[in-house]
């Protein structure tokens, strides 16, 4: 869905539902995972539907990532870290997530 | 030219929506007067919890007879009102609580109410998987439950409409006086005539109340409450602790609503209140060390209901002490709700009859004046 | 990085929002010796005009405009204004008393502000159409986000629908940066070019006639423009093509990316939240809060500057932060020498100059505002708006009681993309005007916050004994 303008620069490393994929410093979670070709970040909650970023500037809570461990994280706000583990959020959280 | 009814009941709330159907039930064609909308204050956004447990023992016959209502509620205002009975259970959080509960249980007993019973650490893990090991024990009401409060209080409202009711909505009362044998209820739209009134007009009733040379002491609170994002279901019964405010339950759509007392700021006459975050923060902390499965929750709105207190803590329900044909039923306190079918349904009696079967002793508004 | 340990228990002025209007009342404050904070929630200033300005991967200036690059005066001042600005700080609560709940990295603070600038600026426009909740569709300014902070460009078929300046800025950002744009599917109306005339002559006077001109030009030289009627994007599960009938027929065509664009309006939540009274504005189709000369709202102390206080754009913004700013210094340090706000309401004079053509242009049509059957209105909670129409013509008289019954607005976008709708289509059901149908009534905290977030809060120990049982 979208690709990189020009040279990608310092990259790292994260993993997306155990799987690794690279990233460029500076770019949000959300971005990493588009730019990655991912389809689709979480499942509602009310009726199991994919859903993927809409607004990118953190009003529409689409993009909901589980990050190292802690749910329903806006990813277009948060920042990547070299090892990040992030999953895509299946319907309810589940209690202790 | 005054309109007229046969009661003019004051306030939508579920007490007076209760007992406007009751009274459109026993052929008596009320009007009920409320100045926002049915549900907007304490009865549509309180913790919907469905309790008997817990209860001053001046309330337990009434909470007994709306408890009987609650669980045939789909045939009372047809609509289930999405209530669910798992329980409620009181934790104790060490052994001194555990003994005081028993104490009170026993007493209880004594006094013919079996309603809540003594559990173990055992079977309070049975019941309550998630809760914390450190809890030796508690009290549960197993008829208990949880309702949707709107819900419920627009059902009411419904019904009532549809049994011969009369509910204005917007409009204030603004003075109350006798003329002749009739009670002239002044309304924002308009006078009302009518020879009995029902004073259900919760954070305001003390001003109906004043209307009727009979000044109470009554508190504005505004409880808070706190809901989280849906979580994969964890916990059945509602949960309640003595020594820390806390009440706590899941709804059906996984949602976790946290509540317990915690008291923000009101402002009754702009119908607005003020959250205070330390005291959530205390209520979170103490989910925190109940819940540990609750730590990563997230809390999606906090607010707060604006709510009638008395200094003993239970209602004013009887008839007035210097009006004849006025009856009064507010200052639930912060546990009404569960009240509301049956209270509503004595008061008809109440209104219709002169008399009630339900034992309604230590909660007249004569209790507040000195001999 | 500052931490929520680092702050302060209060500041004299707290500006909420690093955007034009944020950056501009922080600087002025601050400089007039005022002690000020900025709270934004985003890694770095600008807001979302100015997104990514103090970190920009993109190269080469003229893909975004000059425009764009304005943006770094302001980041600039403010670093030398001697404002405490925090990134990552996401304001989740703000009162009457002024009190302000902030998060840092999962770590809450209450901070007691003397006043407040709420410059939490503007977002899209809901856009309801069939599949719109597909991924494969997003919005224009997402789009643009996309390529201003993060230096990504779409990579397959991409569609743009819908109207207004900024879907012909991104085109041509886009287009420039070597992207393809399949088709742009206009949305505007020919019955708004009579009403939007009247205010031409104003508006051929301002500089966005030229630009506006020039974009047109760039843009339309390389992508079809095809006026339409109707939009939806249909797939599985996720988006494989966009539906539209122009002219009265039915077109397909196969799509990756499908970017809704219809106008930016006032993100109300924070200042709704915090009891700040509201009003429709029937020109620009959305609620706007009630402000006077300085951007006071009706919570005395708290000020709204910005888009947030009315669409107007990024350099009215700036002025609009510098008088509500000028406003604060003079209630906080009323012997203090400060500008007269004369000079910048001239210029914000000349940059509103011209808005009322723009606004009558691009207003979407009905249809598009007042979704029907299974298009999901409240994205959140899956409600259709089947479900909010028959539940306003079954007596449901406001959008609260539709939160209570349907739970649209309940979800933790708080409205944020379902508001408008649910309003347009209470009114539309029962014949009233979006004015007497009014607006959620919002509750903090505005965002979600985690339970561990708020149990961090430090709290007195008196505090704490007083309210155990």
């Amino acid at each position: 869905m979208f690709k990189r303008l020009g040279d990608i620069g310092a990259t790292l490393t994260l993993k997306v539902d155990g799987k690794p994929i690279r990233a460029r410093i500076g770019d949000t979670v959300a971005a990493a995972m588009l730019a990655a070709g991912i389809d689709h970040c979480r499942t509602t909650p009310v009726t199991g539907a994919p859903r993927a970023p809409y607004c990118l500037m953190g009003v529409c809570f689409d993009c909901l990532v589980t990050i190292d461990g802690v749910g329903s994280r806006q990813g277009c706000l948060v920042s990547v870290r070299e090892g990040m583990e992030i999953e895509t959020q299946t319907g309810k959280r589940e209690a202790g997530r | 030219m005054a309109r007229t009814a046969d009661v003019v009941v004051i306030g939508g709330g579920i007490h007076g929506c209760s007992t406007a159907l009751h009274l459109a039930l026993r052929g008596l064609r009320p009007i009920l007067i409320e100045k926002d909308y049915a549900g907007r204050h304490a009865s549509g956004v309180n913790a919907g919890g469905v309790r008997q447990l817990a209860r001053d023992i001046a309330e337990i016959p009434l909470s007994i007879s709306s408890m009987d209502l609650w669980e045939h509620i789909q045939e009372l205002v047809g609509d289930d009102c999405g209530f669910e009975s798992h329980g409620t259970v009181l934790v104790a959080e060490n052994d001194e609580e555990l003994a005081s509960f028993r104490a009170r249980v026993d007493d209880l007993r004594l006094k013919g109410f079996t309603h809540e019973e003594l559990i173990g650490r055992d079977e309070l893990k049975r019941l309550v998987p998630a809760v914390s090991d450190h809890c030796p024990g508690g009290v549960v009401s197993r008829r208990d439950g949880a309702a949707d409060p709107f819900r419920s209080t627009q059902a009411f409202r419904k019904r009532a409409i549809e049994k011969g009711a009369e509910v204005l909505e917007g409009v204030t009362v603004t003075g109350l006086s006798r003329v002749g044998d009739v009670w002239r209820v002044e309304t924002s739209d308009g006078p009302i005539d009518a020879p009995k009134v029902v004073n259900a007009a919760g954070a305001w009733a003390d001003r109906i109340a004043a209307m009727l040379g009979e000044p109470v002491p009554l508190t504005v609170v505004a409880p808070m409450l706190m809901v989280t994002s849906r979580v994969a279901p964890f916990i059945q019964p509602v949960v309640i602790l003595r020594g820390r405010k806390l009440s706590f339950k899941q709804l059906g759509n996984g949602t976790v609503v946290i509540g317990g007392g915690h008291l923000a700021t009101p402002y009754r006459d702009r119908n607005e209140t003020v959250i205070d975050w330390e005291k959530l923060s205390l209520s979170a902390r103490t989910v925190w060390e109940l819940f540990p499965v609750m730590r990563q929750a997230t809390i999606v709105r906090a607010w707060a209901g604006i709510e009638a207190y008395m200094p003993d803590g239970i209602p004013v329900v009887g008839p007035s002490s210097t009006s004849e044909g006025v009856y009064h039923q507010f200052g639930f306190s912060t546990h009404g709700f569960q009240l509301g079918p049956g209270t509503g349904a004595m008061m008809a009696e109440l209104v219709a009859t002169g008399a009630t079967n339900v034992p309604i002793d230590g909660l007249g508004i004569t209790r507040f004046q000195s001999r | 990085m500052t931490q929520a340990s680092d702050l302060a228990s209060s500041y004299e002025l707290v500006v909420i929002g690093g955007g034009p209007a944020g950056l501009a009342a922080a600087s002025l404050a601050a400089r007039a010796g005022v002690q000020t904070v900025l709270f934004d929630e985003n890694p770095g200033v600008g807001g979302q005009i100015y997104r990514g300005i103090t970190a920009n991967p993109v190269k080469n200036r003229s893909i975004l405009g000059e425009d764009y690059w304005a943006g770094a005066a302001l980041a600039a001042e403010v670093k030398a204004s001697g404002a405490l600005v925090v990134n990552g700080a996401t304001v989740w609560s703000l009162d009457q008393t002024k009190l302000v709940g902030v998060s840092i990295a999962g770590k809450a603070r209450l901070i007691q502000a003397g006043r407040v600038i709420i410059a939490t600026g503007s977002l899209e426009r809901p856009f309801p159409v069939p599949g719109w909740t597909l991924p494969g569709v997003m919005t224009a300014g997402a789009a643009q986000t996309a390529l201003k902070a993060q230096g990504l460009v779409p990579s397959g078929r991409t569609v743009l629908a819908g109207c207004g300046p900024l879907l012909w800025l991104l085109a041509a950002q886009m287009l420039r940066a070597g992207a393809k744009i399949e088709a742009i599917l206009d949305t505007s109306s020919r019955i708004n070019w009579l009403r939007a005339l009247l205010f031409l002559p104003d508006f051929m006077l301002s500089p966005y006639w030229s630009k506006g001109l020039k974009l047109l030009r760039e843009v339309k030289a390389k992508v079809p423009v095809i006026r339409i009627e109707s939009v939806e994007a249909a797939g599985k599960s996720k988006l494989e093509e966009v539906v539209y009938v122009t002219g009265g027929e039915e077109r397909r065509v196969r799509a990756d990316l499908l970017l809704l664009h219809h106008g930016v309006v006032p993100n109300v939540n924070l200042a709704n939240a915090a009891g700040v009274a509201h009003r429709w504005n029937e020109r620009q189709l959305c609620f706007e809060p009630i402000l006077d000369a300085d951007f006071g709202s009706s919570v005395p102390g708290i000020a709204v500057a910005g888009d947030g206080a009315g669409i107007a754009g990024g350099t009215a913004a700036a002025e609009r932060g510098r008088i509500a700013a000028i406003a604060a210094v003079r209630a906080l340090k009323p012997g203090g020498s400060v500008a007269d706000p004369q000079t910048v309401r001239q210029s914000l004079q000349r940059e509103e100059m011209g808005r009322f053509f723009l606004d009558w242009l691009y207003r979407p049509a009905d249809s598009f505002r007042r979704p029907e059957g299974d298009t999901i209105v409240c994205r959140c909670e899956e409600v259709t708006a089947q479900q909010v129409r028959d539940m306003a013509a079954m007596g449901c008289e406001g959008p609260n009681q539709m939160k209570a019954f349907l739970r649209c607005g309940m979800g933790p976008c708080q409205g944020r993309l379902c508001g408008l709708t649910v309003t347009e289509l209470i009114a539309a059901e029962r014949h009233m005007t979006p004015s007497d149908v009014g607006y959620y009534r919002l509750r903090p905290p505005v965002k979600p916050i985690m339970l561990s977030e708020l149990a961090s809060l430090p709290i007195a120990e008196a505090e704490r004994k007083a309210v155990e049982r």
